[in-house]
């Protein structure tokens, strides 16, 4: 993969984590391109959370892990977060004792100078505003983030990463919980997000990844096993082993990933 | 992307307009005028010169609440040992006031009887008013800061903070009493004469004294509120509920933390500064385990969410505690024990809730009308709730610092009134 002019990628070479010499994640090298709508699909255990966990901070790990020509490797977290990388996770954590509102807030806040945390919020920031009605929550905006349904919890996550304008977008289940609608709203504005982002999403729904990735990798054990465009991975028979098994006919392969070219015909229409 | 499902809650728009009126700038002016006019008038007009004095060593109590209010309460830290901060600021003052009565160059009488060493040398600059004063405000707010980056920053929190916060204030103690010569040991300092040129046997001085800590906690109250309803206040706040979530939001949340513990810190230490010439001694007894459970007793009770409930909890408390052990000696310890226990099985968020609680219960029986939403402005009572994902209505409806003030004492009462009406 040619990264061309553009800095603004991420790069992942022979990253590696181990806990107690279980190796989580074997010498996984990556590159997500801005403008690309990553998906980083495999079966439970396969390293994909760990991977964002070693990107974003979380756990220690060796390798390195580029961001814009940022080794981020060996940072802390809140200095991760400070070069634009910003990530959701599995249970969407919000505060929930605090407002829509104020969540938004302080997530931007990270991004003003220290002297305005000392002074008290007087209206609504233009950047807060904006998000607000990107994620659709306007009208819930003094609710306090607990009353939210899960899946507006999901999306006030991915609006606390935009309203501190994260470059780097690492999703990790966005649509788990959601209704079909919702998942469709969502992959939406996934696809619009990530025509000047970075986007990776970690998923295990098959539907919307074959809806909205425009590439793929498929990790398992710890490795890559296959890397491509939906059609392609899904036409790797190591993949449809790993998902399946061995000793499973490719029809009953087929059935599984099933309405993919249909789903790919219709996108490029 | 638009969102169905959830309905936006219809708000009755009346209460919504009225609010404002009872939350707004002028309610809070409203609310320290009126606290100002009952420490500066209602007080030293209604109180014998014993009393009086009595209310100001509680005021000093309550300017350690109000800051463990700000660290407990909205950052989540459980400190047991602000008695070390307390105890700080408390000798660094007797230091001061013993030397001054000693007067130029002179050892102090406690510390002749001792020993013929003379003045420690690291005695010696509390002589001068203005470096005792400049200690007061910065070393223990300095202590706390190296101590907060250093147990923040490792991730120390919950239970292991507390732990790490009571060891403290043992050791504290201890240091105290094994050195008998420089701290008075297990009978600490006293028998003051003068307060920075005034004699504290005269009573003009006594009340000015007061004077001076009434001030003080309503400085302290006003800037505590003010970091409340900052974004800051919300950013401890969040750091308190999900500190990871924090750091993934590009915030260093020990840097948050500390900032909570070293103005904690710093009112405590004026807080003993304060404790000493109106009190007029100060031992290992009032810094140790104990006394440091004690300040944070009147806090849960009060309401360590909320800004005036560790004033008026610490005041209340330490007011029963001493009217009753006047008549019942040793029944009060007990008493304290069971209050605390009831509150924190009970009401969780102390008696600052009560009345949101109440309202929400007379409101569900009535009707299951959409429940207001917390109003921005009243936020020193309403984000820091925990209770607030479920019962938003706990936090929203509670009343603001005037009204609140004013009217706790009778509001369980009248409360309870009501609701049996019903």
């Amino acid at each position: 993969m040619n990264p061309g002019m553009n800095r603004d990628y991420l790069e992942l070479d022979d990253l590696t984590v181990s806990f107690d010499g279980f190796v989580a994640v074997d010498g996984v090298s990556v590159s997500v391109l801005p403008g690309e709508l990553r998906f980083l699909i495999g079966p439970n255990g396969a390293g994909k959370t760990t991977v964002l966990d070693a990107v974003s901070g979380l756990v220690p790990c060796t390798g390195s892990a580029k961001y814009a020509g940022h080794e981020l490797v060996g940072r802390k977290v809140h200095k991760i977060n400070q070069l634009g990388v910003g990530r959701t996770f599995q249970t969407a954590t919000v505060f929930e004792g605090l407002s829509v509102l104020q969540n938004l807030d302080i997530a931007a806040g990270s991004r003003r100078p220290a002297r305005t945390l000392l002074r008290k919020r007087t209206q609504v920031p233009p950047e807060v505003a904006e998000t607000l009605e990107t994620i659709g929550l306007t009208e819930l905006g003094d609710q306090p983030a607990g009353v939210l349904a899960h899946g507006q919890k999901q999306w006030l996550e991915i609006g606390m990463l935009l309203v501190q304008d994260a470059r780097l977008l690492m999703l990790d289940e966005p649509v788990a919980g959601m209704s079909h609608e919702e998942k469709d709203e969502t992959g939406r504005l996934l696809q619009r997000l990530a025509t000047d982002r970075t986007v990776v999403v970690v998923e295990h729904d098959m539907d919307f990844m074959r809806s909205f990735a425009t590439s793929v990798t498929v990790l398992a054990g710890g490795k890559v096993l296959a890397e491509g465009s939906v059609a392609e991975v899904q036409a790797d028979p190591r993949v449809q082993e790993v998902y399946l098994g061995p000793g499973y006919s490719a029809e009953e392969a087929q059935a599984v990933f099933a309405t993919t070219a249909a789903a790919d015909s219709e996108r490029s229409n | 992307m638009s969102r169905h499902g959830t309905p936006a809650p219809g708000v009755s728009t009346a209460l919504h307009r009225l609010r404002p009126l009872l939350t707004g700038r002028w309610a809070v002016l409203g609310g320290f005028a009126l606290a100002a006019l009952a420490l500066f008038v209602v007080a030293p007009l209604a109180l014998s010169d014993f009393r009086l004095s009595l209310l100001g060593k509680y005021l000093c109590y309550a300017m350690v609440a109000v800051g463990i209010g700000l660290a407990w309460g909205r950052g989540g830290m459980l400190t047991l040992g602000q008695g070390v901060f307390f105890g700080l600021g408390a000798y660094m003052m007797a230091f001061h006031l013993e030397l001054d009565d000693a007067g130029d160059g002179k050892v102090p009488d406690f510390m002749a009887l001792i020993s013929s060493d003379g003045v420690p040398w690291w005695w010696e600059p509390f002589r001068s008013g203005i470096f005792t004063i400049l200690a007061i405000l910065l070393v223990p707010a300095a202590l706390a800061g190296l101590l907060g980056l250093a147990t923040f920053r490792r991730k120390v929190r919950g239970a292991y903070f507390a732990i790490l916060s009571q060891a403290l204030a043992a050791a504290f103690a201890i240091l105290l009493i094994g050195n008998p010569k420089a701290t008075g040991g297990s009978t600490g300092l006293n028998n003051f004469r003068g307060f920075f040129g005034f004699a504290l046997n005269d009573a003009a001085n006594r009340r000015m004294l007061f004077f001076i800590s009434a001030g003080a906690l309503l400085v302290m109250v006003a800037v505590i509120r003010q970091l409340m309803v900052s974004r800051y206040g919300e950013l401890l706040v969040a750091c308190r509920d999900a500190e990871e979530r924090v750091r993934f939001l590009g915030y260093d949340p020990a840097n948050v933390k500390t900032v909570a513990f070293m103005v904690a810190a710093g009112m405590a230490s004026v807080a003993g500064a304060l404790f000493v010439p109106i009190v007029g001694i100060v031992s290992p007894n009032d810094v140790g385990i104990v006394p440091s459970i004690g300040l944070l007793i009147g806090v849960a009770i009060g309401g360590r969410t909320t800004l005036l409930g560790p004033v008026l909890g610490a005041i209340g408390v330490a007011w029963a505690g001493s009217t009753l052990s006047e008549n019942f000696p040793s029944a009060w310890t007990y008493l304290q024990g069971l209050l605390f226990m009831l509150v924190i099985a009970f009401l969780p968020d102390g008696l600052a809730s009560l009345n949101g609680l109440l309202r929400a219960r007379r409101r569900t029986g009535e009707a299951p009308e959409p429940e207001p939403e917390p109003e921005p402005d009243n936020a020193e009572l309403t984000t820091a709730s925990k209770a607030a994902p479920t019962t938003p209505t706990v936090s929203g409806s509670a009343p603001s610092g005037a009204e609140e003030s004013a009217g706790r004492a009778a509001d369980p009462v009248s409360a309870t009134h009501s609701g049996g009406t019903e």
